[in-house]
């Protein structure tokens, strides 16, 4: 069988595990969300924490509640780090340094997982579960809980009442996370994965030299990364490296992780508003992006474009064999559609186009399927848009689930869209015309420019793969790069919650027959054409400039 | 506590909310998915290690250099995969080091990775006297991890004559071997067929020690 041939054929096993999943998990993210019972244990946790759960918050409060989780988060996993050598487990690594604990606080509670370090040596055992594994469930729980708040905006009406944060977030975190990470770490360390609390030792190799094999929680950590959407690798290879992705079905179970929730969630809002077809909708504009990215990285590392790709008949360059090319690929779509940002190969070795899509993947906003919780309030935002762009076609108040669009909700809707742009082309533009950010580059010519958008464009959207010849270990990257996550991950849900809160008050408006179908193959379609116009018009400059200009170069 | 505003309330929630997390999913949790681990997995929990003549010499899933001191690939053995996982500051470390796992990150049209890629090309075809035409993309170009332990059959079938005159075997007979390691597809479509470089050696060695070699 071809190469190519079973490649598609991985992706359609894929396919179908994932369809199969739609229904039930999506209902049952629903029915988490909406149960009156408390667990025992849940009822525990509020009370340690001092936790009123029966509390109904408004919008406000919802966010400056998440703010705070997340500020005393980075704060905690800052102080983790730089004490780490005095703590237990330390394995003798040194205190992290200040600008490397800045960045990687703020990426690890962004949900970014953006990683200027590597892991096996710079991270103790005990920095590594009690502050990195913590994030990677509290950052993805926290995506979600911002996801349920917005979706009650829209179920509820003439209320200014969005929810619990703390409900939400211990919910999230101990009925859907938790589970399925036991059963999915035990699953992977059947397979290879290592999972041992054993300090690096050294063994003699079959020809007499000398090796040292790693070891640490790794599974464990594996696969929350995967499931949350974090990406933050145990190694520096993350999960291209053996230890961490050992074989071709941990490969596609982990791409299987990365993508589970961001693809069910659609249902989960269907089920919420009480109209699947409105969840269907918004999953067909998912697939279809994501399919069309695994499709196009697929050929053009197929084509394996580039003089050095050509004179090595292929670009095996940042592949493990035991992938190949179709493994690769689509990792590389997933992980860059899904805001996940674990690679199994390494981006800047892609083809100039095959790499142009991955940076595309993420400038989309990492809304199909995106990050966990994010990608839904973030396609129900340009969902609101298009209704909006149809709205205008004809003169007509828009509508979206029930509710009106007015000049309210729209200010909010595009304060969320633009963030994130103008943090990633401002931030980019900085570094090319300070001497610090150019210093850092790697790669000559139109790839060197593309590295230093990948980088902005990466940890702007929250996703943390890398164009790692860049060199971010550098302090600008670190600095400016950890201001430009935490702004466009929690301005952002300001904006979203805002929105519910301004669509919660609102009572619903009845059906008519000017209202716009969004259940129909047309909004998909409108669905699909403003997210690529707005964002090619957004980043169009910077992509022609940078990978465009070696593409066709 | 209600004397104190309500940010402030808010502050000392989250903290307390994480102290309970940090102990719940940061602790608890890895130590006993360890412990099942260790208890119900314990070869791959501890990282697949491989055994020779009793002695562990690594394992199944990281590559290790097959070289001289000196960086020079030893003949006698199958020869991994380009790799990048060295410690820049040891001048004796040439690959495979599970400590500094690295790819490259060179892009496809830097000059540097062209002359990587021709260098490499023209060692392996001196080496094992095969055409440039005929090497595989993964034997001139660095994995990912730079400790993948495996190369593509193509990649065996072009180091076979030289270690079959190494070790005095007959050609056929070092053919087979790798035919016997080469794994295929997983489920006939998952991934991509491999050798297994470090099996394969370690079952030379026993070959060849069998023979008298």
């Amino acid at each position: 069988m071809s190469s190519a041939v079973a490649g598609w054929l991985q992706f359609a096993l894929l396919f179908v595990a994932l369809a199969a999943c739609y229904v039930p998990l999506g209902n049952y993210m629903a029915r988490i969300f909406t149960s009156k019972e408390h667990w025992r244990v849940e009822r525990a946790v509020y009370k340690l924490c001092g936790i009123d759960p029966e509390a109904d918050m408004r919008w406000g409060v919802y966010a400056r509640s998440v703010l705070a989780f997340s500020v005393v988060s980075v704060l905690f996993l800052y102080l983790l780090e730089r004490t780490q050598h005095w703590l237990p487990l330390s394995a003798g690594m040194a205190n992290v340094s200040p600008t490397t604990a800045w960045n990687t606080a703020a990426s690890f509670t962004t949900n970014t997982n953006w990683q200027n370090y590597s892991g096996e040596s710079t991270m103790s055992y005990l920095t590594q579960m009690g502050g990195l594994t913590v994030q990677n469930f509290a950052s993805a729980a926290v995506g979600l809980a911002v996801a349920i708040a917005v979706v009650r905006g829209f179920i509820r009406s003439r209320t200014d009442k969005l929810g619990n944060f703390w409900v939400d977030l211990v919910r999230g975190t101990f009925r859907l996370l938790l589970p399925i990470v036991v059963i999915g770490t035990i699953i992977l360390v059947a397979s290879g994965v290592i999972e041992n609390f054993a300090a690096f030792h050294t063994v003699t190799t079959l020809a007499g030299g000398h090796q040292v094999i790693p070891g640490g929680p790794v599974a464990s950590q594996e696969v929350i990364k995967e499931l949350g959407n974090n990406g933050g690798g145990f190694f520096n290879a993350n999960s291209a490296h053996p230890f961490e992705n050992p074989n071709p079905f941990t490969n596609i179970f982990e791409i299987f992780l990365l993508l589970l929730v961001p693809f069910c969630l659609p249902r989960t809002f269907g089920k919420l508003v009480g109209d699947n077809k409105q969840g269907y909708a918004l999953l067909a504009v998912m697939v279809i992006i994501w399919a069309a990215a695994v499709g196009g990285i697929s050929f053009f590392e197929m084509q394996h474009a580039g003089a050095a790709a050509q004179l090595a008949h292929g670009a095996a360059e940042g592949t493990e064999t035991r992938f190949g090319t179709p493994g690769c690929s689509l990792f590389a779509a997933s992980t860059t559609v899904t805001s996940t940002g674990a690679v199994n190969c390494f981006h800047d070795s892609l083809t100039p186009f095959g790499g142009a899509i991955t940076l595309g993947d993420m400038a989309l906003g990492e809304i199909t399927p995106g990050g966990i919780g994010s990608g839904l309030y973030g396609i129900l935002i340009l969902a609101i848009v298009t209704v909006f762009v149809a709205g205008l076609m004809v003169g007509r108040t828009p509508e979206y689930i029930g509710k009106k669009i007015r000049p309210a909700e729209m200010k909010y809707a595009a304060l969320y869209f633009l963030t994130t742009p103008l943090l990633v082309l401002g931030a980019a533009g900085l570094s090319i015309g300070v001497k610090a950010g150019q210093a850092a580059i790697f790669n000559p010519g139109p790839h060197g420019l593309t590295e230093v958008m990948y980088a902005f464009a990466s940890m702007g959207n929250n996703n943390g793969s890398a164009f790692a010849g860049l060199g971010t270990a550098a302090t600008w990257y670190q600095v400016t790069g950890g201001i430009v996550m935490l702004l466009s991950r929690f301005a952002p849900e300001i904006f979203a919650l805002g929105l519910a809160g301004s669509l919660a008050r609102q009572a619903p408006v009845p059906q008519s027959a000017g209202t716009l179908d969004t259940r129909t193959p047309l909004f998909v379609g409108m669905l699909v054409g403003v997210i690529l116009i707005l964002v090619g018009l957004t980043y169009f400059p910077a992509l022609a400039l940078g990978p465009f200009a070696e593409g066709l170069h | 506590m209600n004397h104190l505003p309500v940010i402030v309330r808010q502050h000392i929630a989250a903290f307390r909310a994480l102290l309970v997390f940090t102990v719940l999913l940061g602790l608890i949790y890895p130590a006993v998915m360890v412990g099942v681990s260790q208890l119900a997995f314990h070869h791959q929990a501890n990282g697949s290690l491989v055994s020779s003549n009793g002695r562990v010499v690594g394992s199944g899933l990281l590559c290790q250099e097959f070289a001289d001191a000196n960086g020079n690939p030893l003949p006698q053995y199958f020869q991994p995969r380009p790799s990048d996982a060295v410690n820049a500051a040891d001048k004796t470390d040439y690959g495979c080091d599970p400590g500094f796992s690295a790819a490259s990150n060179l892009g496809p049209d830097n000059p540097a990775e062209v002359q990587l890629v021709r260098q490499r090309q023209q060692a392996i075809a001196a080496f094992d006297h095969v055409a440039v035409s005929q090497l595989p993309p993964d034997a001139v170009t660095a994995s990912a991890s730079g400790l993948d332990p495996d190369i593509s059959p193509q990649n065996a079938a072009i180091q076979v004559s030289r270690v079959a005159a190494a070790r005095q075997l007959p050609v056929s007979t070092v053919k087979a071997l790798v035919a016997q390691f080469t794994r295929g597809r997983t489920l006939g479509i998952l991934g991509e067929p491999t050798v297994n470089v470090l099996k394969l050696n370690i079952a030379l060695d026993q070959l060849s020690a069998r023979s008298g070699g």
